[in-house]
């Protein structure tokens, strides 16, 4: 086949295009393995929890107990109770995580509520930033996660949450925290405590899908993240969260 | 030529010995870095697996009604429409993903403390939930004694 010097440079810059657009299309879609619809590059998971609605069951947190096996005594969600008089501390209880739910205030004459905690996702997470050896990462769908295979179980992590979600496993020695069930997740179900939250306190969203109810409620509600002032870009959303909360 | 190797040996030697220590390094490195890490990151990809090959415990909302349709039905009528079946009667994926669901029959809900944990007075519930002084209210008769728990009218 004769081609000109012309027809050769042409060509050639074609496919050079053609090559890099595709090899950019598929960095940025994530390369799923074959057979799987779940794409990492369409999804940034987050929750929204509507404090208005939590009715301090605990069903979150046994719920997640029983979904990834948390030791006794530790918790990767839990739920506290606070009870706010004016001018002072607040105080806050949270028995066994609030495993077995509250038992009744002592008194009802205080502004008080429920708020569940958990790992707040964060998109610049001060726990990813300290690891030393890329143990804790977040995932390109917006997870933070933990490779227990790498982790040293340094506890560098674990002094670095300023939200205290993660602890170190008693029987692995290696860190654990929430996943967001990311083993759920991943196949289409919700999280564990948002499936058992019998009020709907709790909302398993995901940003990037626009058909996601979370558009419309982060447009028509006042939602706050906790400790803002720590610019981790956490992706836990509280309706309605009192400011004595910490 | 062998002059310029005498005069330069000083700067040779070491350089063949800065080379060889470079190639030790990089076969090292190989061989202790996982093949994909640093694809999406500052971590190995095949955690991501990993994780997510972890086992369900709660089968979901739709793994229930799939068979359960009729207690579906019925829930859905009442006020706990929304609470998942799982809320009240435990993990099922066991249960849902067994080739013989009979022989992971779901243990029967503790009513005794299962109600409480939702509708138990509490100042701290939000004003409009459903919520009763247990004593006072049924006088430590069990709640499905007159409610009926997937619907919950009288």
């Amino acid at each position: 086949m004769d081609i000109s010097r012309r027809e050769l440079f042409v060509t050639g810059g074609k496919l050079l295009i053609l090559a890099s657009v595709g090899a950019t299309f598929a960095e940025i879609t994530g390369a799923a393995p074959p057979g799987e619809p779940y794409r990492m590059a369409d999804h940034w998971w987050g929750m929204l929890i509507d404090i208005d609605k939590c009715i301090g069951c605990g069903s979150c947190v046994r719920a997640c107990a029983n979904e990834n096996h948390v030791p006794a005594g530790f918790f990767r969600t839990w739920v506290e109770r606070y009870q706010v008089e004016e001018g002072r501390q607040p105080h806050v209880d949270s028995p066994n995580g609030a495993m077995d739910g509250f038992p009744p205030t002592a008194r009802t004459d205080l502004k008080s509520f429920f708020v569940p905690k958990l790992c707040n996702q964060c998109a610049d997470s001060p726990c990813v930033q300290v690891c030393p050896v890329g143990a804790t990462f977040v995932s390109p769908d917006g997870v933070v996660l933990v490779d227990e295979s790498y982790c040293l179980g340094c506890r560098y992590c674990i002094q670095a949450c300023p939200y205290g979600c993660r602890y170190l496993h008693p029987a692995k020695n290696t860190v654990d925290k929430c996943t967001l069930c990311y083993h759920r997740i991943t196949q289409g179900l919700t999280t564990a405590c948002c499936e058992n939250c019998p009020t709907g306190a709790r909302q398993l969203v995901d940003f990037k899908n626009p058909r996601d109810p979370v558009h419309e409620f982060l447009r028509k509600n006042k939602v706050q993240v906790l400790k803002p002032y720590m610019a981790t870009e956490a992706k836990v959303y509280y309706k309605d969260l009192d400011g004595s909360v910490r | 030529m062998r002059q310029l190797f005498r005069d330069s040996g000083h700067l040779i030697r070491p350089a063949v010995v800065l080379l060889a220590a470079l190639g030790v390094f990089l076969v090292v490195r190989t061989a202790l870095i996982p093949k994909a890490f640093g694809k999406y990151g500052h971590f190995s990809p095949a955690a991501l697996d990993v994780i997510r090959q972890r086992p369900l415990v709660y089968a979901g909302q739709e793994a229930c009604v799939l068979c359960h349709e009729g207690e579906g039905k019925e829930r859905a009528a009442g006020k706990h429409a929304h609470v998942a079946c799982e809320a009240c009667h435990g993990p099922q994926a066991a249960h849902a993903n067994a080739d013989d669901p009979a022989a992971h029959k779901p243990a029967l809900p503790d009513v005794a403390n299962l109600c409480r944990r939702c509708h138990e007075r509490d100042a701290a519930k939000p004003a409009g939930f459903p919520q009763v002084a247990t004593v006072e209210h049924s006088g430590g008769m069990l709640c499905n004694a007159c409610h009926q728990p997937h619907n919950p009218h009288l």
